[in-house]
Formats: C-alpha cells, sequence, structure tokens
C-alpha cells in the first residue's frame, strides 16, 4: 500500500503505542492542577480523609467521656475547641465526626450515582414507553427540594444515619438518573453502537462495555458535587434530629446541640459549624474544578 | 445474463415510516414515508447500487435490511428466508451473514478500544473463530485490510481516516458475511484514499465472493464499482437498471437530470444540464401520483393522479426497468419540456 500515513506510521512503530485512556486522564491532571480553587478543595478533602482515618488515634480526649466540672470551657490550651454542655472536648469529637460525615457523604452518593445511572442508561438506550415510566418517576422525586425528600423519608424510616444515607441517596437519584440518561442519547445514536447491533452484540454487552465507559466523565464530576450537598443535608438531618442520635459525634448534631447555649458559649456551635463548611466546600471547589477540566471546550 | 444468477437477498413492498410524535400524550401524528415500497433482488457476487438525493431514503433502506431499524412492513428474504420473521436472538445469529460499514470513519469505531480489542470482540460475539486462534485471525484480517500487525494495541485516534475505514471493514469482514451493505462507506474520505478504499472493497469482493449493496450520493464512485444500479427518489424506486444501460441510455426523466449532474473534462463536447427547479418535496405528505411530479419538466394530469410503476420497454435492456408514464414518448422526442 503506498499510503503515505501508513508508511509513516510503520517508520514510527518503535514508540508505544499511547493509552487514550491514560493520555485523557493525564490531560485532566494538567488542567486540575492549574486551576488553584480546585488543587486548594483537593488538598482539604485528603487532609479530611486524613483526619478522618488517623485522627482517632490521636484526638486528646475520647469523644464521649463526660466532664460535667468542666463544661461549656471556652477554647484554652486543654481543650482547643472548647468543651460542649457535658465538659467533652469538641476538638475530640469533630475528629471523630470527621468520619461519619465523610462516610455518609461517600456512601449515600455511591448508592444514589449507582441506582441513578442504571435507571438512565436503560431509560435512555431502550426509550419509548419505559423511558417514559421511568422519567416521569424521576420527575416526581425530582418535584420535591432535596431535603425536604429526604426529610419526609427519614420520618417514616425512623431518625438513624442508616436511614439518613438511604433517604439522601434516593433523594439523589434522578439527578443522576437525568444526566446518564442525556449521555446514553447522544452515545447511543453514533455509528459504533450500530456497527455493534450489526454484529449481534447483546444489549447488556452494549450498554456495559460500549455506552457506559463513554458517559463516565460528566457522572463522575456530578458524584464529586453532590457529595458537597449530601454532607450539608446529613449534617441538616442531624441537625433536625433526624439523623445521628446522642452522644454520636455528628457535626450537624453538635451544631444542634450548640445552638442553646449561642449565647454564652458561642464555640460549641462555631467549630461543628466551621467544619462543615469546610467539607462542603472542599467538595464543591474541586468539583467545580473537575468540571472544567472534563470539559474539552475549556482550553486552560 | 442475471436469470442464470442466483438470488442472495430479496426485498418486497418494503416501508420505512417513521412516526412523528406530538402533542402532550406524545400521540403520533403523521408519519416521515422515508422508504415507501420497494422491491428489487440482489444476485450472488454482484454490486448493486443505490443513488439518489440525500434524504431519499438510500441509507434507510440499507439499515431496514439489516433490521438496524425495524421496517414497518414487507418482506426481506435471505436466501429464500424473510428476516423480518425472526426473533431478536435469531437475528443475532443470522447477523453473521450480513454486516455494514459506515460512513463516518470517525464515529464509527469505539475510541476506547484498540485494534485488537475491536476485532476479538466481533469475533466472540458470533463465535466464528475457536478462541484459540482467534488472535491469528485478527492479525490475518488486518493484513488483508492492508493494515499492519504492529498497529494491532493501537487506538482509534492513532489512525488517519482511510486506517479507520479500513478497520470498520475488518471487522465487517471478521464474521465471514456475504453481503456487506456500504453505507455511504467512502463519502467521508479524501478522493485519493477513496480510490483506494473502493479498489481495496473491489479486491474483497474477488477474494471472498462479497455481494455489495452500496449506497452513495456519488455518481462517479457508483459507475467505478458497480454492476447494477437503482435510482430512489423520495423514498421509491424510479428506475433500476445494469450500469452500462442506465449510464448510456437513462430513461427515467429523473435519472436523466442527475446524470446531467456528473461534471465532464471533455471541453469539446457540448452539455445539456437539466436543472430541476424547486426543492425535493416532503417525505411528510409526498406528492400524489408520481412523486417526480412537481419538478418533473414533462408532468401532465396523468402524472399528478397516477403512480408509475416500474416497467420494461421493447427498446430497453433486459433488466433495466423505469417507473414513469411517459418513456416512449419522451424518448422519441414527441414531447417536449414544459418550462
Amino acid at each position: 500500500m503506498s499510503d503515505p500515513v501508513q508508511m509513516m506510521n510503520k517508520s514510527n512503530s518503535v514508540i508505544k503505542p499511547s493509552n487514550p485512556k491514560t493520555k485523557k486522564w493525564i490531560d485532566i491532571f494538567d488542567k486540575l492542577r492549574k486551576n488553584k480553587s480546585a488543587m486548594v478543595g483537593a488538598a482539604l478533602i485528603i487532609f479530611l480523609l486524613l483526619v478522618a482515618i488517623f485522627g482517632p488515634f490521636f484526638s486528646p480526649y475520647s469523644p464521649n467521656t463526660q466532664d460535667m466540672l468542666n463544661k461549656l470551657q471556652p477554647p484554652s490550651s486543654d481543650h482547643w475547641f472548647g468543651t460542649d454542655n457535658f465538659g467533652r472536648d469538641i476538638f475530640s469529637r469533630i475528629i471523630h465526626g470527621t468520619w461519619i460525615t465523610l462516610f455518609v457523604g461517600f456512601s449515600s452518593v455511591a448508592l444514589g450515582a449507582t441506582v441513578g445511572t442504571l435507571l438512565g442508561i436503560i431509560s435512555g438506550y431502550y426509550g419509548g414507553r419505559l423511558d417514559s415510566i421511568i422519567m416521569r418517576c424521576m420527575d416526581v422525586l425530582l418535584a420535591f427540594p432535596g431535603i425536604l425528600l429526604a426529610l419526609a423519608i427519614v420520618s417514616i424510616l425512623g431518625g438513624s444515619l442508616v436511614n439518613v444515607i438511604i433517604a439522601i441517596a434516593i433523594s439523589s437519584i434522578p439527578i443522576f438518573a437525568r444526566i446518564t440518561r442525556g449521555s446514553t442519547l447522544s452515545v447511543k445514536k453514533l455509528e459504533y453502537i450500530d456497527a455493534m447491533k450489526a454484529l449481534g452484540a447483546s444489549d447488556r454487552r452494549i450498554i456495559f462495555k460500549h455506552i457506559f465507559p463513554n458517559i463516565t466523565s460528566p457522572i463522575i464530576v456530578q458524584a464529586t458535587l453532590y457529595i458537597a450537598t449530601a454532607v450539608l443535608s446529613a449534617s441538616g438531618l442531624s441537625f433536625l434530629g433526624l439523623g445521628a442520635q446522642p452522644p454520636t459525634p455528628e457535626w450537624g448534631a453538635m451544631l444542634s446541640d450548640g445552638r442553646n447555649f449561642l449565647y454564652n458559649a458561642p464555640h460549641v456551635a462555631f467549630f461543628p459549624g466551621i467544619a462543615i463548611v469546610v467539607a462542603v466546600l472542599a467538595f464543591n471547589m474541586f468539583g467545580d474544578g473537575l468540571r472544567d477540566a472534563f470539559d474539552p471546550k475549556s482550553k486552560e | 445474463m442475471q436469470k442464470q444468477q442466483k438470488e442472495l437477498l430479496k426485498v418486497t413492498e418494503l416501508k420505512q415510516y417513521f412516526p412523528i410524535k406530538g402533542g402532550i400524550l406524545g400521540k403520533t401524528i403523521n408519519y416521515v414515508k422515508a422508504v415507501d415500497g420497494i422491491s428489487f433482488t440482489i444476485y450472488e457476487g454482484e454490486t448493486l447500487s443505490i443513488v439518489g438525493e440525500s434524504g431519499c431514503g438510500k441509507s434507510t433502506t440499507g439499515r431496514a435490511i439489516l433490521r438496524l431499524d425495524e421496517p414497518t412492513s414487507g418482506k426481506v428474504e435471505f436466501k429464500g428466508e424473510d428476516l423480518l420473521s425472526y426473533s431478536k436472538k435469531k437475528m443475532n445469529q443470522e447477523r453473521k451473514n450480513m454486516q455494514i460499514i459506515f460512513q463516518d470513519p470517525y464515529a464509527s469505531i469505539n475510541p476506547r478500544q484498540t485494534v485488537r480489542q475491536i476485532l476479538n470482540e466481533a469475533l466472540e460475539i458470533q463465535n466464528v473463530v475457536p478462541k484459540k486462534e482467534r488472535n491469528q485471525r485478527v492479525i490475518e484480517l488486518l493484513e488483508t485490510v492492508g493494515l499492519g500487525e504492529h498497529q494491532l494495541d493501537r487506538y482509534p485516534h492513532e489512525f488517519s481516516g482511510g486506517q479507520r475505514q479500513r478497520i470498520g471493514i475488518a471487522r465487517a469482514l471478521s464474521v465471514n458475511p456475504e453481503l456487506i451493505v456500504a453505507d455511504e462507506a467512502v463519502s467521508a474520505l479524501d478522493v485519493s484514499i477513496q480510490a483506494q478504499v473502493i479498489n481495496l472493497l473491489k479486491k474483497l469482493q474477488r477474494e471472498f465472493q462479497l455481494t455489495y449493496l452500496f449506497i452513495s450520493h456519488d455518481l462517479g464512485v457508483v459507475r467505478h464499482i458497480s454492476d447494477r444500479i437503482i435510482v430512489m427518489y423520495l423514498g421509491k424506486i424510479v428506475e433500476i437498471a445494469d450500469k452500462k444501460s442506465l449510464f448510456k441510455n437513462p430513461k427515467h426523466p429523473y435519472t436523466k437530470a442527475l446524470l446531467s449532474a456528473i461534471p465532464s473534462t471533455d471541453v469539446e463536447k457540448e452539455k445539456q444540464r437539466i436543472i430541476l427547479g424547486g426543492d425535493v418535496p416532503s417525505p411528510i405528505n409526498p406528492p400524489s401520483g408520481c412523486r417526480f411530479h412537481t419538478r418533473c419538466p414533462f408532468a401532465t394530469e396523468l402524472c399528478k393522479t397516477e403512480e408509475p410503476k416500474l416497467r420494461r420497454m421493447d427498446m430497453m435492456k433486459e433488466g433495466h426497468q423505469a417507473a414513469c408514464h411517459f418513456i416512449e414518448t419522451v424518448e422519441a422526442n414527441e414531447k417536449q419540456p414544459i418550462l
């Protein structure tokens, strides 16, 4: 063959072929690195993860040990963030609560994203009546504000951390379903899907091997951003007394406890509040950066 | 000549209507009649081309034959068995006999698979080759289409358009098909690459006794590759003939206009270009009678009311048919264009 391109390729065959997956991830990483707020977000997330994993080994006090003689102490060298109305060390409680917060955020999003992605991909791929039924159900869920829906679900299931996770997961399903459905619709029109059909590939093979790998980017971005929302919702539900039950050191519940002492001991509410803000901000900043990095239209 | 040939695929009264949904309840309010009752036969080992303007139903016909879209009605018989009566499972097994090559080499292969994975998967789905021999077969396939073993583990983005099209051809060949539908297979390529790919298709046809249904709007390419040609207009066949008769002796006014659009390199020869007025009418509400009557320079009242059937006149060659009421009179110059 006298195809010049082919001849050129032959002479270059020593060069190791680059994998587009790794190349794509390198590109995204490069873009992320140039985005300052995304890097701050990433650093905060890593910090939170480290605290969640190793923090409990280094916390100065046990989170649930009461010390009635030292209750409502302001921050000092003994108690960095002060003590609450039972004399428990707030710094230790926040460290122990990090794990709970991150666990609720990650697991509820993992659950919601899995179910939502599956529903969305089925809806988009098969279309027709099945699509209408699934998406109308999603519309119903979407019609409620997220926190209200979670509130309703927790009130039905009863207040506990596991139920909070389930409730937040359910309220996140429609968001993932919609994103996945849209991406599926655009990918399934491509000719290589038709080529697989012409070869006689099963629907399952087409969906999982050919559609899903090509629609992951928007799902990853949405998942990262939704972790922030999930953390906030979980704190909100605990604040209302529907989430973690005392004495669990959940940030939202701690914030709620501190509400009664806002005048004489504001630190009881202040530090859990700051912790929530930091966690939410970290995931939002990183998620925003990730979205820009995945967008092929953004140059830098 | 064609009578001795074996029929491979016989299409009878194939219709493909796409519903238009509207209103709050998503009721079907109308249909796009993309293909409206066409019949033709493909003989073993030949290349049958379908030509026509965009939107005339060429690609839809190809897709309907392979059941990539489910046809509304009609019959598609492959070696005497009606494909449309098959269950989805049975159809998937039969798909190894008929394959398709697509137009866009950039959209027709999964960007996340290497050439090896693409071809291996095709072999795996139809299980035409035992697992142990698959690797060897993949290499053979690549060499057949003019690519090398060293390119096995590359991803599609590392190839040029022409090379990608070769990968698409290798994928189609992998399951040993008898019929290949080439849906505008070279339209997206450079002219020089077009020639290479067409010659490759011709070579493969000789080597593997393939039958092609070649869908194209490019009359030059069609002239080079076809044995017989179908001309379509607005979902109907207007003329069907062997290549020579069609280019030398077109009968339908639409075919004549279409052929007059081919640029000529002969400066001396005076060319009479037939310009058709207006646009192709909408396939949602196609014109009554002969669908071409709104743009035909010879149209009469009869054309508006009665639909012409495909027919052959004595002066026409065996197998040459056209769908026009006035083949004879137009031919004898008795009928003048109404301008």
